[in-house]
């Protein structure tokens, strides 16, 4: 599904990826985690489409198609969804009228007719309710004045109205309560399948207690230094990530 | 400085043998300051952005010496506004106001010529009134429409009276057959405990050059409401300087709209004049330009009495080679403790070329008040872009929302129905935003 051979990226003029491979494939969930300044924001960013990135060298490839060509909304009607770390606020246009607007124009991409307004309703309340998301914040302004919470939820419910076949979550445990990473955990789940794929970029571990990975990368300079199942980060967790540069020191000695 | 010499000519015919009248002697007043201060030049601070001495270059027609066939009922149906049906129709044709293509629906509402109400039981409230808009306006483009006023037109609103339906005031220009100046003038009069919605808007007919001298004197009395919708989507031959000048002679509350889309230069003055304690006033603005255009929004806060409470937004958008100026005053005077006056201007600008001046002015005489100014001059947020875009919304699309979104909270403010969908429409197909 989605395949990253040697990418190279940066912004002004300093490099922040150094070469990442990866290849993600259909029912799939892969987590990468890192400390701080490992480039795992930037990884996103770049495979959304960010344009302050500046990708130096290297390809990604999905679903057969050369993603780094694609402008960012056609990359989300590919079926790329980016869930984002702080997402933007933004007065003046309601929940309800931004994502009404992104279903029918992906549809539209795709040659389908818009949804009509009872389907599209139907839809949105079924997913509210997976999200336990008040029906009066589809009303107000895009994230203008929701709590931390809200917003990750708001994400995630973007998520399943837009039905993306790789979804990257970005930070998505930042900032959130027990309960509330549990909501969004669950959001995610139910959306896995065998046809789609979960990249998740965390910091720290206990997000995968509730989406449990296939596979976990660590990122470090802007690097996979190491890969392995899901109890490495258990062992990260447990270690730090120190051990990791540890390793990566003694590596570049010999 | 002299004044310009057609206009001289049009002033002495205006006063051929009407010596000693009472608008005579207000024009003979208006036109020595005429001469006295002249068309404002780029010197002129008020008019430092907005250059209008050099459109008096040219010469200019007046409405009375109009060549061809005049406006019939037919022509002014197209320009109606949303909404007329109900509506008291108010037709200015180059500055005249004309009875007989105007409709007045409510009954009991007062529509006179000014020279009918100077010479009868209104003439105090006239005398008091009118011209007063020059105290604050000492330039010679608010001289000139007094110098020159003729066919002017006076509304009262009874006391008690709640105005179901608004009242609609077409000041249209016919630039068909030459260049031209039109002068619409009024007078208004809110009487106690009066409620009223007045709509204006400004067409200009015709590709010839034209200015529109545009001033509304309005007198509120004591707890009179008063809503006021200026819509301006003219010709990009039509110049345009806007003057509504408000006194709130007793505690009232003014809620004002300046809504303009299109035009060649457009200059609004906006004067809240607050006489009385606890008047209440509300300022909204928006300007969305493309083009040439340039609009140029002067406003004026003056708090002459204690706790009074003013809000003042204006949000523009600049795109090509538009050109924007916001200038905003508060006056607070020694008496006038307890002032609350908030201003804010905002502007993005979606192009290099197209530019804003904005100037925030206040000016506070007493030490117990609260008083706030801000202004914004940006682009297009990125980052909000980008979440839009990254949900599989078109750049175009996302651009749009974003503009919509920031226009509307002013828009928020026209409480008028038809008015507001039909606004609404105009901003839409300017954003050439598909609602879905």
């Amino acid at each position: 599904m989605l395949k990253i051979q040697n990418l190279h990226a940066g912004i002004e003029e300093k490099k922040i990826l150094n070469g990442i491979n990866l290849e993600i494939k259909p029912g799939e969930v892969h987590a990468i985690m890192g400390p701080n300044g490992s480039g795992k924001s930037t990884l996103a960013s770049v495979l959304a489409g960010r344009k302050e990135y500046e990708v130096l060298e290297g390809s990604v490839e999905f679903l057969g198609k050369d993603l780094l060509e694609l402008s960012p909304e056609d990359r989300a009607a590919e079926g790329l969804f980016l869930a984002f770390q702080y997402p933007v606020e933004i007065p003046g246009l309601t929940t309800t009228n931004f994502i009404k607007t992104a279903v029918n124009q992906i549809r539209k991409y795709h040659g389908k007719e818009p949804l009509d307004a009872v389907a599209f309703l139907k839809m949105m309340k079924e997913k509210m309710a997976m999200m336990s998301m008040d029906q009066s914040l589809l009303s107000r302004p895009l994230n203008e004045g929701f709590s931390g919470g809200e917003k990750k939820r708001n994400e995630i419910f973007q998520m399943a109205m837009l039905q993306p076949k790789l979804a990257i979550l970005d930070e998505t445990d930042s900032g959130l309560d027990i309960d509330a990473i549990r909501i969004v955990a669950n959001g995610v789940n139910k959306l896995r399948s065998n046809d789609n794929a979960v990249l998740m970029v965390t910091h720290y571990q206990r997000l995968l207690d509730y989406i449990v990975p296939d596979f976990v990368h660590v990122l470090y300079k802007g690097r996979i230094v190491k890969s392995g199942p899901k109890e490495l980060a258990l062992e990260l967790e447990e270690r730090g990530y120190d051990f990791i540069k540890n390793e990566i020191a003694i590596g570049e000695e010999v | 400085m002299s004044t310009i010499g057609y206009i001289e000519k049009y002033y002495d015919q205006l006063q051929a043998g009407k010596a000693g009248t009472p608008l005579a002697n207000i024009r003979q007043g208006a036109f020595a300051d005429l001469n006295k201060m002249g068309i404002p030049g780029s010197r002129h601070e008020e008019w430092k952005y907005t250059r209008i001495g050099s459109l008096f270059n040219r010469e200019y027609q007046l409405a009375s010496v109009q060549n061809g066939d005049p406006l019939n009922a037919t022509d002014i149906n197209n320009l109606r506004l949303p909404g007329s049906a109900q509506a008291n129709e108010l037709v200015f044709i180059n500055g005249k106001f004309s009875l007989e293509l105007s409709s007045i629906r409510t009954a009991g509402l007062v529509v006179l010529s000014l020279e009918e109400a100077l010479n009868g039981e209104y003439r105090d409230i006239v005398s008091a009134n009118f011209g007063h808009s020059a105290q604050y306006l000492k330039d010679g483009i608010n001289a000139l429409s007094t110098a020159l006023v003729s066919g002017a037109l006076f509304v009262h609103v009874r006391k008690g009276k709640l105005m179901k339906h608004p009242i609609y005031i077409y000041n249209i220009t016919d630039a068909r057959v030459g260049n031209i100046l039109s002068q619409p003038r009024s007078l208004v009069h809110i009487g106690e405990q009066a409620q009223v919605q007045i709509v204006e808007n400004f067409i200009t007919v015709g590709k010839q050059d034209s200015i529109t001298n545009h001033v509304i004197e309005i007198a509120a009395e004591k707890d009179s409401i008063t809503d006021y919708y200026k819509i301006q989507n003219d010709a990009s031959n039509a110049n345009l300087v806007s003057t509504t000048h408000v006194r709130q002679l007793g505690k009232s509350m003014a809620h004002t709209v300046t809504i303009t889309l299109n035009g060649g230069m457009v200059r609004n003055n906006l004067n809240l004049v607050m006489e009385a304690d606890h008047c209440e006033a509300h300022l909204y603005g928006l300007y969305f330009q493309q083009g040439n255009t340039h609009v140029d929004n002067h406003t004026v806060v003056d708090n002459v009495k204690p706790h009074c409470y003013s809000n003042e937004l204006y949000k523009g958008i600049l795109k090509d080679n538009a050109t924007g100026v916001f200038n905003g005053k508060i006056f607070v005077r020694p008496q006038a403790q307890k002032t609350n006056a908030y201003q804010s201007n905002k502007n993005i600008l979606l192009s290099d070329l197209a530019s804003v001046n904005t100037k925030p002015q206040l000016e506070i005489f007493a030490d117990d008040v609260k008083c706030s100014h801000g202004c914004t001059v940006g682009q297009l947020d990125e980052e909000a872009l980008f979440y839009l875009r990254s949900r599989g919304i078109q750049e175009e699309t996302a651009t749009s929302m974003l503009l919509h979104g920031f226009a509307i909270d002013v828009l928020e403010k026209i409480k008028l129905d038809p008015i507001r969908a039909y606004v609404d429409r105009l901003i839409d197909e300017r954003l050439e935003f598909e609602t879905i």
